[in-house]
């Protein structure tokens, strides 16, 4: 157990480092991007288009921008070190030690969540200049943003197990993310949909947890929070599950 | 004598059908300096693979100090160092930091993998550069912090695949000098290369595969024993233009330089002796190959040339 544990403050530390390392990639964009969100729907457009769910606009869209980008960088952060780890074959470090996959996979992640929550906390520093932010309920913000940022680490994890290419890292932010992320309801209710629409809007699982967070500032959801927590427990669980199967097989990582 | 690697019927089929061990018997004790030899795509760097959990094998068992790499594999791999012949680690990182996280890995704390970090990079001539990237290492400082890594764990057995390629001379013998100590130290090595020499001179076992199967298993100075014909190069004193009447096999390489192939029951002293008669005088003399490598082309054509008449066997009886 003791081994088990030095382990994973190895791979954490090695995690931090590495991302504080290159903290202009890995840190400093996503502060950017979402500056600039504030700034262009936020305060330009935001102030033409008035109240959305009874708030300001920009104190509508804060919660999901500031989820967006916790969820971009803990996906990012374990998808990008462990692939160059398998790319570089340093991954060999681990694999020829004692370490468990289990305790591989709670390190990766736990590196992908403290990447994605330094984000969160600078980008709603940095919100802090555009809008006054109230909390209604510091428990729900907390574990959502927490819990989301685990699962999309898992996710991350997963992408990385079976990737080839660096390609491959870019292919699922690109083409699943990125999509469901904006049309997880991180700039609009989606009780402005058409009802068929809001239906399907009902199968993005993003939209469960940029509610669930933004309930935890605003006290308003689109979405019951229980149904948002059960959707969260679930897909941790069941990627959690999965993740450990493809390194019990040893998939993508040993002949 | 205790056992350190027991391995038993060790096989492994990839998923493209290639067979690259064909069932593998093999035991080194413990303490001991043993070679794993082998053309290339024999399968030695398979076997180390499967040694290290890199690669899973499709049958047999393998025991380190007892531990069963599948039923105990934390106690087993924490016997168990493995120096790869490609530099695997971090480039962004700091050998430092590699081998305090190799420890890690380990179960083993950062205070006293610092103490032992610092002491193998003394050894080991890395110390000035503990801080410096590892991009920026030479080759030959990369294959020491291999080496360094693989011995933070303080591992009982200790492999070590081509630790040598590549290095000039001077860093070779340092090599060499290190292996020793550390056997010596008690820490059974399993050492792969392509310089025969070098297996010869440092190694008191000699494991060769070929084609995934095993060929030899035996002790070095058996082997060595096994040696029938040498061809000794004899450095002459004077000029010679042609070669006298003899009872040996002499060729003339050129004017002061003559080969001899001798037998193991052949006295060199007869040899001598003839060439003073003819007045011809000896400076110099050593052998045109190892010892070993006269054997390993034998054993290894011998093993081509067995395979190649299994197969005609195979088909000449499908052909019945």
């Amino acid at each position: 157990m003791r081994v088990q544990l030095i382990a994973l403050a190895t791979i954490v530390r090695k995690e931090v480092t590495r991302f504080l390392r290159i903290w202009t990639q890995a840190l400093v964009p996503a502060v950017i991007t979402t500056t600039l969100y504030f700034v262009i729907f936020g305060n330009l457009i935001g102030r033409r288009i008035g109240e959305m769910g009874g708030f300001p606009y920009i104190d509508f869209i804060v919660p999901g921008l500031i989820l967006m980008s916790v969820i971009t960088a803990s996906y990012a952060n374990v998808s990008s070190s462990f692939f160059s780890a398998k790319f570089q074959d340093f991954i060999e470090e681990i694999l020829v030690s004692p370490t468990t996959n289990l305790v591989i996979i709670v390190g990766y992640v736990t590196g992908g969540v403290a990447r994605g929550l330094c984000v969160g906390v600078l980008v709603t520093l940095v919100s802090l200049l555009f809008t006054e932010l109230r909390v209604h309920n510091f428990m729900v913000l907390a574990s959502t943003v927490f819990l989301t940022a685990v699962l999309f680490s898992l996710a991350g994890m997963i992408n990385a197990i079976y990737a080839r290419t660096f390609d491959d890292i870019a292919l699922a932010p690109t083409f699943i993310l990125t999509p469901l992320t904006y049309l997880g309801g991180v700039f609009y209710s989606i009780r402005l949909l058409p009802d068929f629409w809001q239906g399907v809007s009902l199968a993005n699982p993003i939209l469960y947890m940029i509610n669930a967070f933004r309930y935890g500032f605003l006290g308003v959801s689109d979405i019951s929070l229980w149904s948002s927590y059960a959707l969260i427990f679930g897909a941790i669980i069941f990627l959690a599950w999965f993740c450990l199967y493809l390194l019990n097989r040893g998939h993508g990582i040993r002949t | 004598m205790t056992v350190a690697l027991a391995i038993s019927g060790l096989q492994k089929t990839y998923a493209n059908g290639f067979r690259a061990l064909q069932g593998i018997d093999l035991e080194v004790q413990q303490g001991d300096f043993f070679a794993l030899l082998g053309p290339n795509g024999a399968g030695k760097s398979t076997v180390i693979r499967i040694l290290c959990s890199l690669t899973a094998k499709t049958a047999g068992s393998v025991r380190i100090f007892g531990a069963d790499i599948d039923r105990n594999f934390p106690l087993a791999k924490s016997f168990i160092g493995v120096a790869p012949q490609e530099f695997n680690a971090s480039l962004f990182e700091t050998p430092m930091q590699v081998v305090l996280n190799q420890a890690g890995y380990y179960g083993i704390r950062r205070a006293v993998a610092a103490a032992r970090a610092e002491e193998d990079f003394a050894r080991l001539g890395l110390w000035g550069k503990r801080n410096e990237q590892c991009r920026t290492l030479s080759g030959g400082m990369k294959r020491r912090l291999m080496i360094a890594r693989a011995l933070v764990h303080r591992p009982r057995i200790l492999i070590l695949d081509e630790p040598t390629a590549g290095l000039d001379v001077e860093l070779r013998r340092l090599m060499w000098r290190f292996m020793t100590d550390i056997n010596r130290s008690g820490t059974t090595l399993i050492l792969t290369t392509h310089y025969l020499e070098e297996a010869e001179s440092l190694c008191r076992s000699i494991a060769i595969i070929h084609h995934g199967e095993l060929v030899v298993n035996t002790a070095t100075r058996e082997l060595l024993g096994r040696v029938d014909l040498e061809t000794l190069v004899l450095e002459l004193a004077a000029p010679l233009a042609a070669l006298p009447p003899s009872r040996f096999q002499l060729r003339r390489v050129d004017a002061t330089t003559l080969e001899v192939d001798v037998r193991r029951e052949t006295l060199l002293n007869a040899v001598f002796a003839e060439l003073e008669q003819s007045g011809i005088r000896v400076t110099g003399m050593r052998n045109k190959t190892s010892r070993l490598e006269s054997l390993f082309m034998g054993l290894v054509q011998g093993s081509e040339d067995a395979t190649r008449a299994a197969a005609a066997a195979l088909s000449a009886a499908a052909g019945d």
